[in-house]
């Protein structure tokens, strides 16, 4: 079993992010085999030309979508923290969906059940494809500590300049 | 297979719709794109049709590529109709987003007709097709109407293509604009779509787009993306288009005030190095496409501080250089401007000018501009002036908003000195006196003044010709630069990515096969770019528009020697020259002297439908001459 500390997952930097959508198909034709962004599990968000962002399952410890579904059909996986579905239980009713703050579970256009993201089985394709390199495949802590480096970096950027 | 296999037919006046499946000989032929679109309008026009008229089609077409993961051709659609500028054949293409939901929502092609009696937009939703209400959407910009649609429809991915102001008050340069930044710019379209009552086209498209060879079209996809990260795009992504600036006003070659000038003194406050540093706040990208192109700026002060826009440099030019103008915080507001009332920036930018020329030579006087000091150079009148001619404001903006080979009719006094267009369209920014190959290609091209018609002003930059002089031998470089974009233009990959083809057609032709599962050679696909340019000239032949008295020069190009000072002074483009590379272009072309295709080259291209129309003209040209012998 894995704690969330060590769980990785698809992360998208909006500083990077040029919204392309290019996750979208990428996600789509590993998934579904078509070119569908309708299907991805990854979905991009343009607010604005400077607000682009894409935004996939964050992997939530004790997820709400689990604790929403009313027939058992989600499950939380202890050693990754992929959501799966038992497509056979989901009859679509959208609790889990509601219970997402980040949209980032779907309901599928053709199966009429939920979809999710499942990392790809650890090499997701969204990371894989991004031209920005927008998209980390990442857990919270490394996220953490790349934002505390960058930001004494810029901090002390002149003390750095100087020689040593 | 990546067509959708469907063209849906709009009908605004009965609001009747129809479908009709797209031929795979008619795919192969005409490729998509401006191949498709074109061909459509010949197909359901008549000759001499008015561009206003409810009777002149409306094209929207996807390509073959249009919706799968190809970068740069996965979000494009072109627009196909006659032009209320040349009167003659209309496209253009636009990227971002709004092509691949067409596609998605399962079309090739849309055929608009008719006039709506009130102000409408269609909403294409998958298989359903409504026309909606659209008086409450009256005189607001593109991108208002955009978020608008997608508010009152509850979608926040629905795709817009819509017009502004200028469309709707029939400016005759309006564009369509969608995804906010993305025009499909030239030739008039929006004045169209805006004659037929027709605010915007809003879609949502939900079906799968498959590709024939889904692993091979992937890694192919994915060398693609290599490049793209490679030198073919690095002027694109880094400094973008305005990085032309500099270099052209090194090469004597940016035209300035009008086309007096090819060198401006103030180019480097509107270089793209300039632009980068002060006023690029990010760079995105379209759908499917890994290069990300677009260069957002906003102006970060002054008085026209917070206008946001995408820019290039065309209307940099356009609105900069060639009105005098060297404040790049005027110009990010002019193009703002022109998105904002849907209106094409070169052109905008090459009517100031114009208007500006008149002013300067006493043609025009403060009477006439109501009190505007239209001297080049003066930022904020040109940005006026700009406002004006989108909403057909004052006299002058209602004349101006009729564009520059109009408004120098309807001025007289001799201002068609000052008017740069061909067959009615505004030049773009390239100085044709000491750019001689992109004279050539800019005179011949089937829409008018257009630099993406053949890039012909490439090999003139790049030194590979004496860009001072047209000789034998050009002729075959604008073919060939012609036929290659209409292939480009038909899959509609984004010009920008041109250069990471590094086998050309070779790998155009596999792109296509890998996507459509039609068979095609380079060869093949070749003669699919010659056969739209002569189905193109057809088209201008039978509305009495496709003949070497079109073919011409502006007369600031002809006759008025440039006067910088150094080795371009006095150069002009003479007639006997010009005659020169016409005739040898026809002569490559298998048309004949008058630029009409032969009988044989129709044939040649399994056009030989289109023999009747050329027939008719040609035997007209034969008893003309006879008549002139006889005399």
């Amino acid at each position: 079993m894995t704690t969330i500390h060590q769980r990785k997952f698809v992360s998208g930097d909006p500083a990077k992010c040029v919204g392309c959508c290019v996750c979208e198909y990428a996600c789509s034709m590993e998934r579904e085999k078509t070119y569908n962004p309708t299907k991805s599990r990854i979905r991009v968000v343009r607010l604005n030309p400077f607000v682009n962002l894409a935004v996939a399952c964050r992997l939530c410890e004790d997820a709400p979508c689990v604790a929403a579904c009313p027939r058992d059909a989600l499950e939380q996986s202890q050693e990754t923290g992929v959501i799966m579905i038992d497509d056979d239980k989901c009859n679509g009713c959208g609790w889990c969906i509601e219970a997402c703050d980040y949209g980032a579970i779907q309901l599928h256009p053709e199966t009429k059940k939920v979809y999710v993201c499942n990392l790809c089985d650890g090499e997701p394709k969204c990371v894989e494809w991004c031209p920005e390199e927008a998209l980390e495949f990442t857990t919270k802590d490394i996220l953490a500590q790349k934002a505390r480096v960058a930001i004494v970096k810029k901090l002390f950027q002149e003390a750095l300049k100087a020689p040593t | 297979m990546s067509y959708a296999g469907r063209i849906l037919h709009v009908d605004l006046e009965t609001g009747k719709t129809e479908l009709e499946p797209l031929k795979e000989e008619m795919a192969k032929k005409y490729i998509g794109g401006i191949g498709l679109g074109m061909r459509l309008f010949l197909d359901n026009s008549k000759a001499g049709v008015d561009p206003f008229s409810p009777k002149n089609p409306l094209v929207f077409a996807t390509g073959p590529l249009s919706g799968t993961m190809a970068p740069s051709a996965g979000n494009s659609y072109a627009v196909a109709s006659k032009s209320p500028l040349t009167e003659g054949i209309a496209e253009s293409k636009a990227h971002g987003f709004f092509g691949a939901e067409l596609k998605r929502a399962g079309y090739d092609a849309v055929v608009i007709k008719g006039r709506s009696e009130k102000l409408v937009y269609l909403w294409i939703d998958d298989d359903s097709v409504q026309l909606m209400d659209a008086q409450h959407l009256k005189l607001k910009s593109p991108h208002e109407t955009e978020k608008a649609i997608r508010e009152e429809l509850g979608d926040f991915y629905i795709r817009v293509s819509a017009i502004g102001e200028a469309g709707e008050k029939l400016v005759r340069t309006a564009s369509i604009i969608n995804d906010e930044f993305r025009a499909i710019g030239r030739t008039g379209m929006g004045a169209v779509m805006g004659s037929k009552n027709l605010k915007a086209v809003a879609v949502r498209g939900t079906n799968d787009v498959n590709v024939a060879n889904p692993e091979e079209f992937t890694e192919f996809v994915r060398m693609i993306h290599e490049r793209m990260k490679g030198p073919a795009t690095r002027k694109y992504r880094t400094l973008g288009t305005p990085e032309n600036v500099l270099v052209l006003n090194a090469l004597a070659a940016l035209p300035t005030r009008n086309f007096t000038q090819v060198t401006f003194e103030g180019a480097e406050k509107v270089s793209g190095e300039y632009l980068n540093e002060r006023y690029i706040k990010k760079i995105i990208g379209c759908a499917t496409c890994g290069m990300r192109c677009d260069h957002i700026g906003m102006v970060p002060e002054g008085p026209f501080k917070g206008a946001t826009a995408r820019v290039e440099f065309e209307c940099l030019w356009a609105l900069g250089p060639n009105c005098g103008v060297d404040r790049l915080d005027a110009i990010i507001e002019a193009i703002y401007q022109c998105d904002y009332y849907g209106m094409d920036g070169i052109s905008a930018g090459v009517i100031v000018s114009f208007a500006m020329d008149c002013y300067e030579n006493g043609l025009l006087t403060k009477k006439d501009t109501d009190g505007l000091d239209l001297r080049f150079g003066n930022a904020e009148a040109m940005v006026e002036m700009v406002k004006r001619m989108g909403s057909r404001k004052g006299s002058l903006g209602d004349i101006l908003a009729e564009g520059t080979m109009r408004a120098a009719e309807k001025l007289g006094k001799g201002a068609v000195k000052y008017a740069n267009h061909i067959k009615g369209l505004e030049l773009p920014g390239y100085a044709l006196r000491t750019l001689k190959t992109a004279a050539l290609g800019f005179a011949v091209s089937f829409r008018g003044a257009c630099h993406l018609r053949s890039g012909a002003y490439s090999p003139d930059v790049k030194g590979k010709v004496d860009r001072l002089k047209i000789e034998a031998g050009r002729g075959k470089i604008v073919m060939s630069g012609e036929d290659l974009y209409n292939v480009v233009d038909s899959l509609i990959l984004c010009k920008f990515s041109r250069g990471v083809f590094y086998e050309g057609l070779e790998e155009m032709a596999k792109y296509y096969t890998l996507a459509t599962g039609i068979a095609m050679t380079a060869e093949e696909l070749r003669q699919a770019g010659e056969r739209i340019n002569n189905l193109a000239r057809v088209i201008n032949i039978r509305e009495g528009k496709g003949t070497r008295e079109y073919d011409q020069l502006p007369p600031k190009i002809t006759s008025v020697p440039v006067p910088d000072e150094g080795f371009v002074k006095g150069a002009v483009v003479s007639q006997k020259e010009f005659d020169i590379g016409l005739d040898d272009y026809y002569q490559v072309r298998g048309w004949t002297r008058e630029g009409i295709p032969t009988v044989e080259k129709l044939k040649e291209l399994g056009s030989s439908d289109l023999i009747p129309i050329v027939k008719k003209k040609i035997r007209s040209q034969t008893s003309k001459k006879k008549r002139k012998g006889g005399k």
